[in-house]
């Protein structure tokens, strides 16, 4: 892991816009340009912009690819179609998360992994020790370019930019021609929103970028910020790797077992002992969790109470700004509470109510 | 950013106004920007009796936390309620309508504080 702070390959652009840069996974990003709220509220009604170049972008690729990839990711990557991508974790002995990732397949030998910021370098070597000459992994950080556009307007902007393209279905990815040059483009995102994820080399960064904001602005969108994506991956019930993922904590207890494919025959790192968590049950798991307009809202590391008992801790807490009181990711013993029961988190010595919901926060209104 | 004349600044970023024998206290506006949109607000209760620097209120933004020094000692005469129907006053109107609540000082005259020109200049370094 590096210890210098990277800037973003688009960090001009964020200076044009008198951004609010801050350092995050070793890069130095934007929090926010024009205000969270607006961002959030953009991006949910409108479109929001968000330069996600600190992902890690690495390229899988030799005719042994997908042999080599069921053998280190916990969902099965034989089950992608070309032009497909699914959520994938990369998963220790233990079944806990190293790092939560997007998968797709490109064609049967040429996948493309994004993955998070945080664990870009460490992946990176964990994937080179399994290099042949039938497969190789390639994709340094600060070398290319990546931006979410998300929200009800972003397949118009984009199409404005893109003229005559059929632009993916939700879940795929695609090449395209833009400014002369190769870009990915994948229906995915990190806000719950439609939208798009959109990689390239940064000089055709520099320009998708301007010309987006450019496009989309008369249709309402905001360049948004880490502040911004995070209140709205929360909102979808969205996991971030660092606080509700991490290498003590299995997918399973994330509840996102569903990503997780014991139906196969291949091992892959943690197997056993996630296999062991499906059949026995796991000791904690992921609740939702939602508080009270003009209370306190949750936060990362409050304790969470049923009764005088201490069940476990909130994972990801945020005031959030559509539905207007305060929403949150908590880990918790088993049992755990069931949806509509009540519980109590602590704040600053103080108890406060919330009632356990679906983490899908936007749905479960 | 500005910084008014005639008020006292913590370093911490509250502001202190003294009005006769009492004193009304905000955040700056650099702190309100640093912020952003407040959304909720944790105030003392009157009569409460407080030291120089002791975490006294809590203001939160979508972001974070963010604990608020009482800029002197002194007993809490008033807390600004309309904050809890609109805590974005403080964005708004932090030396204005954002102001966080009204303390009687132990002193008359406050100690440990700025100046509006020296708090300006610490802004920049």
């Amino acid at each position: 892991m590096p210890d210098s702070i990277s800037e973003s390959p688009l960090a001009s652009c964020h200076l044009a816009l008198g951004a609010r840069m801050i350092p995050f996974a070793g890069w130095n990003l934007p929090v926010e340009y024009s205000g969270l709220l607006a961002e959030h509220k953009a991006t949910r009604q409108a479109a929001g912009l968000f330069d996600i170049s600190h992902m890690g972008q690495i390229r899988a690729q030799g005719k042994n690819t997908l042999s080599c990839l069921e053998s280190i990711l916990a969902n099965d990557p034989a089950k992608l179609k070309d032009g497909e991508g699914h959520y994938s974790f990369i998963t220790n002995e233990q079944g806990g998360v190293i790092d939560d990732l997007l998968v797709y397949r490109l064609s049967p030998d040429d996948f493309f992994l994004v993955v998070n910021a945080s664990r870009h370098h460490e992946i990176l070597q964990l994937l080179k020790k399994h290099e042949t000459p039938q497969v190789r992994f390639s994709g340094n950080p600060g070398t290319a370019t990546g931006m979410a556009l998300q929200g009800p307007q972003a397949s118009a902007i984009l199409a404005r930019i893109l003229p005559d393209a059929p632009l993916p279905l939700r879940n795929h990815i695609a090449q395209f021609t833009l400014f002369g040059a190769n870009v990915l483009i994948a229906t995915t995102g990190y806000t719950g929103e439609n939208g798009y994820e959109i990689f390239s080399d940064i000089p055709t960064g520099l320009k998708i970028w301007a010309a987006l904001l450019e496009t989309g602005k008369p249709l309402g969108l905001l360049p948004c910020g880490l502040g911004s994506r995070d209140s709205l991956r929360l909102e979808a019930g969205l996991p971030l790797n660092g606080q509700d993922l991490s290498p003590e904590i299995s997918p399973l207890e994330a509840g996102l077992g569903m990503f997780v494919d014991l139906n196969r025959p291949r091992a892959f790192p943690g197997r056993p002992a996630l296999e062991k968590q499906k059949k026995s049950g796991s000791p904690r798991i992921c609740i939702g969790l939602q508080g009270q307009p003009g209370h306190p809202p949750p936060r990362h590391g409050y304790p969470v109470f049923q009764g005088d008992k201490q069940i476990g801790v909130i994972t990801s807490g945020v005031p959030s700004p559509t539905l207007g009181h305060g929403i949150a990711l908590a880990l918790v013993t088993t049992p755990a509470p069931l949806c509509g029961q009540d519980v109590e988190f602590e704040v600053r010595g103080r108890r406060v109510h919330a009632k356990v919901s679906s983490r899908k926060f936007l749905k479960a209104k | 950013m500005n910084t008014p004349d005639n008020l006292h600044y913590a370093k911490s970023h509250e502001w202190l106004r003294i009005e006769k024998d009492s004193g009304t206290v905000g955040i700056t506006d650099h702190a309100q920007s640093a912020l952003s949109d407040v959304v909720f607000v944790e105030l003392p209760k009157s009569g409460r009796v407080v030291k120089q620097g002791e975490v006294i209120a809590t203001v939160e933004s979508v972001k974070a936390a963010s604990d608020i020094y009482a800029p002197v000692g002194g007993t809490i005469l008033e807390s600004n309620e309309t904050l809890s129907s609109d805590p974005g006053l403080i964005n708004r109107e932090p030396y204005g309508q954002g102001w966080l609540f009204r303390i009687k000082p132990d002193s008359p005259k406050p100690t440990g504080l700025l100046s509006s020109s020296d708090y300006a200049a610490s802004l920049t370094h």
